[in-house]
């Protein structure tokens, strides 16, 4: 493998997110979670972050269950240890779902549109002979804009 | 249904012409143009763990509103309908209720 497409592969993000039954003990949950990490760990990636959603209903019933425990972790990682985690997760009982997404090219993608936001808006702005960002109290509020909204109208929902 | 009577169908024409002899002024009413929610509110990620945000977009049968209602522009439905499939994966979003 040369030395740039292992670079392009390290910056690779995913976000997996997994449904424990709504039973599940703390503790449980825990060590689940070790268990990834010790994967995680085994295939040189890194876990960025980790978040617990807590209970939730489903929106429909898996199995038995109406409703689950999320939990979501942000992997970085090769495509490799990715399916190694999706093998092991598919094989485990106490795990009612979990999907994979890779991330780090929207994210990419996000992030330069809204900085290419930023920099017209503040262009445009001095331009005017305005200060670069925009001051409290100033242009529209917001109540008269919401008021005025009527995209919505007439949907049926 | 009021939305139905706004919408101009396809027998719009011979209606209205019955309408403007019945009920004269009537017909003065224009339908304002849609805007892409996400146009509209600069709104650059479309993430399928914002339910909130995906949630209007779902209307109770399950099924995506089509761009036709809604007015999202093109873009924004295409990575909304990512979105929302995502969502029905993990749960978030309904597949069908009936």
């Amino acid at each position: 493998m040369t030395a740039e497409a292992a670079a392009a592969i390290e910056g690779r993000q995913y976000e997996l997110v997994y449904i424990l039954p709504p039973d599940t003990t703390e503790q449980q949950a825990a060590e689940l979670h070790e268990q990834i990490a010790a994967v995680v760990a085994r295939m040189h990636g890194a876990i960025e972050k980790s978040e617990n959603w807590g209970r939730k209903k489903l929106a429909y019933d898996i199995g038995r269950h109406k409703e689950g425990v999320y939990v979501l972790d942000v992997i970085n990682g090769s495509g490799e240890l990715m399916k190694e985690i999706d093998r092991r997760l598919r094989v485990m009982e106490q795990v009612v779902r979990h999907m994979i997404v890779r991330v780090d090219e929207e994210k990419k993608v996000v992030d330069r549109t809204r900085t290419r936001r930023q920099t017209a808006s503040e262009r445009r702005r001095v331009k005017r002979g305005l200060p670069p960002q925009r001051q409290p109290g100033e242009g529209r509020s917001f109540e008269r804009d919401d008021l005025d909204d009527d995209r919505f109208d007439g949907v049926e929902v | 249904m009021a939305a139905g009577q706004r919408r101009s169908g396809p027998r719009g024409k011979n209606d209205k012409k019955a309408t403007d002899k019945t009920q004269g002024q009537r017909r003065t009413l224009f339908r304002r143009r849609k805007v892409c929610k996400f146009c509209a509110d600069k709104i650059d990620d479309i993430n399928y763990k914002d339910v909130k945000l995906i949630g209007p977009f779902v209307p109770e049968r399950g099924k995506i509103l089509p761009r036709r209602i809604s007015g999202t522009c093109a873009m924004h439905q295409r990575k909304l309908q990512t979105a929302i499939k995502r969502a029905r994966q993990i749960a978030l979003v309904p597949y069908v209720t009936d």
